[in-house]
């Protein structure tokens, strides 16, 4: 609740929380919310490449949908793929990093060793290589960022656990003899939490906008799914008469990628345990 | 009094790596050390930083594994068995940090980090973890409430007496003081060493009182170790020690120790210690030593008894007794 | 008697924060006659780090000093600003592994010092320093130029940063527990250096600290403070073996070298935001009256330059209190 609180009195990282809220709002209500929901699918020739109006506030496509229900039910596979993505990876990541941060060894250098290498692999090009040898599709592209991301969460698991591992409190309880299972669950995971959801946020924000490339390029959603990078892409050819085509699906991207960057970094500041106080 | 912890020929080696790819030689922090500390007294240890005073804490309290040399706790040997295990023979043995406010996780309410003492200890039971910290709690002078605090919301002697909670919540025999008194203010460095005392007597505990505050060593302890670069060169009553003091690094500490009346006499000690890396032949005192004779260059003093309880490392403590000395160490003992 | 260098009257400092205005000074006065050394000695939170900022003009941005006067050589730095001063009152900080930055050169940093506030060319500059380095005792003064912080020892950087506060050739020094973070045998160094400078340069020392040893070792006057305010002041040999205020008599008998006993002092500082009324030490006070708690106490000459802010200091203390 602290943290809340203190995250409140940042303005920039409140918009950053209101973005994200409002964007699991809309994921979660899309059928209900947009006005055609049956146009995740469905093409009406007749109506396609219309300007922004009334009936079609952010204009049709080439297929003649209405482009702000596709914004509204793209939101849903993007928070779907950043979740899931962030989520493999944070379980591939972080007991890599808490196991090779607290164990000093051979078997600590080798994992820590192999997530650099995963860390140098360029995440567009594996996941361009594992669309050519898998199916192209959505599927291929969430494994291909998992697997380029966990790294990430390897190395902050491993910086928090080697400095809390020197820090005075692990001693401390190595102390009144506490053993390493307690340590390590009960006192260091807890205390690297803060780092890993900090760089959770900000990851989904990056799956999110990587997706949104993947996409683009072909080898992420394929048609019809409704997903924002796959509009921009589509929209390519109708330039530069059909203005609106790229440019509502790219501003949903764009405002969403800031909104998670906004609310990590407000995280980052709030994630303080001297903001911690008892109530007197 | 009866003999509760003994310490013989102790060497700790620290830094030692056995890589893959790097060897890494280990640096002797601790580098033969004797001490024998009695039941329900207060040993001093005392030395410039880095002369190994923690890591020889560390050592006797089985988290930092010795590589030669026997401890001895209430008459049974507990060395010479792997980290966890030896930490377990002594669990009788309890250490208090210098900065006992970042010895707790500070995420934790500090009735939780006390409690868990317990339960690791075996005292699971609510009701029972409950009565014994509200007895600790009051023995250390805390209010319960304080037990719904973060450990940041302490001040610098809350802390201290949270330490002391917390360890004594175990039931130890011997406590280690690591700095129990840095960096406080006057008033509240009396009334925690006040509490020292009481505590020493309500629960018979001994102490192991790890400083460079001569005044408060002096006032306090009963023994004192002189530590230089992880050797003990000096041991004996603190009444004799301070009226006299042999060994020419335990005279020029004592020297430098500032004290109410002003005056700042007796050798003075240049530069620094040498590094651990580099330790000098022979006296490892000699490249600072005011009275070094060629033999102390390459013939290693012996740790020899001088009187009845007092043993010192020098060739020539006789020697160094000046004029300009005695008579002040006799105007301490007055004071 | 000479005008005094540094001449502080009726300064108060206040604070704005969440909890309200803190008045962390409230009408401090002392001064430092040249070539005098001045200790500021007190308990956490009894104001000496506010006063030591507010000489050298680096009081936080919420601080207001509502009254006062802070005259160094005449000149009230409140009303003229304290760019007046610059160079001209030098600063010794209190830990020396903190102060300075570990990637550039020890002595580019102080070099730097030395373009802004010392008239001369660089070259000037290095063989000032050098002579400096030698004044400090720093080892191999011409290759302690080109070495980074980390190559020097904690009692070398002190050193160096004593160096550094003498670089601009100031008339008074101001140390902040300069020793604190260092070992006995190197505070006694540190201790015995700062004294052969202050004689040899005719300097000013300004020296606050919470050790009453150091004190004693190095300062030739006292100022004792009490939540922000003056309670006693005198020659440190008076103040010392015959204290007269009731607060510095307790404090000196919780000291190792004195106690008989030892017991501390009942209760605890109060919160800047909360001063009590009155005489601020009133309810700590074991001879308190029903008048310090209205009055603000005046300061008494006890004996020549001994100054006791407490009309009751002939009262004998009870004898718990001291035992």
């Amino acid at each position: 609740m602290m943290v809340l609180r203190v995250l409140l009195r940042d303005p920039v990282a409140t918009l950053g929380l209101f973005i994200v809220l409002f964007a699991i709002f809309v994921a979660i209500f899309a059928n209900w919310l947009a006005p055609y929901p049956n146009d995740a699918f469905e093409s009406h020739l007749l109506q396609r490449l219309k300007p922004p109006s009334v009936e079609f506030p952010f204009g049709t496509d080439n297929l003649g949908r209405d482009i702000f229900s596709r914004v509204i039910l793209g939101t849903r596979n993007a928070l779907l793929v950043a979740v899931a993505v962030i989520t493999a990876a944070m379980l591939i990541g972080v007991p890599i990093g808490l196991f090779a941060g607290w164990r000093e060894g051979w078997l600590s250098e080798i994992l820590m060793r192999t997530t650099d290498v995963f860390l140098a692999v360029p995440q567009l090009i594996l996941a361009l290589a594992l669309g050519q040898l898998l199916a192209p599709g959505i599927g291929a592209a969430m494994l291909a960022l998992a697997l380029t991301y966990w790294p990430f969460f390897a190395r902050t698991v491993f910086a928090e656990t080697r400095r809390l591992r020197g820090s005075l409190f692990v001693d401390a309880l190595a102390g009144i003899g506490a053993s390493p299972l307690r340590i390590l669950f009960l006192h260091v995971l807890p205390n690297a939490a803060p780092a890993v959801l900090v760089r959770a946020t900000i990851g989904m924000g990056f799956t999110i906008l990587t997706a949104a490339i993947l996409g683009f390029l072909g080898v992420g959603a394929t048609p019809p799914s409704p997903d924002w990078g796959l509009a921009v892409s589509e929209a390519r050819q109708h330039l530069p008469e059909a203005w609106w085509f790229p440019t509502f699906p790219g501003l949903a991207i764009l405002v969403l990628v800031l909104g998670f960057n906004l609310l990590g970094d407000g995280l980052r500041d709030a994630a303080d345990p001297k903001i911690r106080r008892s109530k007197r | 009094m009866r003999e509760i912890l003994r310490v013989t020929g102790l060497e700790v080696e620290l830094g030692k790596r056995r890589g893959l790819f790097r060897h890494k030689p280990g640096v002797r922090a601790v580098d033969g050390v004797d001490l024998v500390v009695h039941e329900g007294g207060i040993l001093g240890i005392v030395g410039e930083s880095g002369c190994g005073k923690t890591t020889l804490a560390r050592t006797v309290l089985g988290l930092q594994c010795e590589s030669e040399g026997r401890i001895e706790f209430s008459g049974h040997v507990v060395s010479g068995v792997p980290a966890r295990q030896a930490r377990r023979m002594r669990r009788a043995i309890q250490y208090v940090h210098q900065d006992p406010g970042a010895a707790l996780d500070p995420w934790w309410r500090l009735g939780a980090s006390l409690a868990e003492g317990l339960a690791i200890h075996g005292v699971t039971d609510r009701a029972e973890q409950k009565a014994r910290i509200a007895e600790i709690m009051q023995a250390v002078g805390l209010d319960m409430a304080m037990t719904e605090r973060y450990p940041h919301e302490l001040s610098g002697g809350q802390q201290r007496r949270m330490g002391l909670a917390r360890i004594l919540l175990l039931r130890p025999k011997i406590v280690i003081l690591d700095e129990p008194t840095a960096g406080l203010d006057l008033s509240v460095q009396a009334s925690v060493l006040r509490l020292l005392y009481d505590l020493r007597d309500r629960f018979g505990l001994t102490y192991i009182f790890i400083s460079h505050d001569l005044s408060v060593v002096r006032r306090v302890c009963d023994r004192i170790a002189v530590m230089y670069l992880g050797k003990v060169v000096e041991e004996g009553n603190a009444s004799d020690i301070f009226a006299a003091p042999r060994h020419p690094y335990t005279r020029a500490l004592i020297a430098a120790a500032p004290h109410l009346d002003g005056v700042q006499e007796g050798p003075m000690l240049r530069g620094d210690p040498p590094s651990l890396r580099n330790v000098p032949s022979g006296c490892r005192f000699h490249p600072r030593c005011p009275i070094a004779q060629p033999r102390c260059t390459s013939e290693e003093p012996s740790f020899d008894s001088i009187s009845e309880n007092q043993r010192v490392a020098c060739h020539y403590w006789q020697e160094g007794i000046s004029e300009k000395q005695k008579p002040e160490g006799q105007a301490h003992a007055t004071l | 008697m000479t005008s005094p260098l540094l001449s502080i009257q009726d300064l108060s400092v206040h604070i704005r924060g969440d909890a309200g205005i803190a008045r962390i000074l409230d009408g401090i006065t002392l001064s430092v006659p040249p070539g005098v050394t001045m200790g500021v000695v007190g308990e956490s939170g009894c104001g000496k780090s506010t006063l030591l900022r507010a000489v050298l003009g680096i009081l936080p941005r919420n601080a207001s000093i509502p009254h006062g006067k802070l005259e160094f050589k005449g000149k009230d730095l409140i009303k003229v600003n304290w760019a007046a001063a610059r160079g001209r009152i030098g600063f010794v900080p209190q830990d020396p592994y903190l102060s300075l930055n570990p990637v550039f050169r020890a002595g580019d940093q102080i070099l730097e010092i030395m373009r802004k506030h010392a008239p001369g060319t660089r070259k000037d500059h290095a063989s000032t320093l050098i002579d400096l380095f030698r004044a400090v005792q720093l080892p191999d003064p011409e290759a302690a130029l080109a070495k980074y912080p980390h190559q020097f020892s904690g009692g070398q950087r002190q050193r160096l940063l004593i160096a550094a506060a003498l670089a601009c050739a100031p008339d008074l020094l101001v140390a902040d527990e300069p020793t604190t973070a260092l070992d006995v045998t190197t505070q006694r160094e540190i201790l015995a250096l700062l004294r052969g400078l202050v004689s040899d340069k005719g300097l000013s020392l300004l020296f606050v600290t919470h050790d009453f040893g150091v004190l004693a070792a190095l300062c030739d006057r006292v100022t004792v403070l009490y939540a922000g305010r003056v309670v006693e002041s005198g020659l440190t040999s008076d103040v010392l073996r015959n204290p007269q205020h009731p607060y510095t008599r307790l404090l000196l008998a919780c000291h190792p070298d004195r106690a008989v006993n030892l017991l501390g002092i009942p209760g605890t500082v109060p919160a800047a935001t909360q001063q009590p009324e009155g005489c601020r030490f009133h309810p700590r006070c074991p001879i308190a009256r029903a008048a310090c708690s209205k009055e603000v106490p005046p300061v008494t000459e006890f004996a020549n330059s001994h100054l006791v802010a407490c009309p009751w200091y002939a009262d004998e203390l009870p004898e718990q209190a001291l035992a």
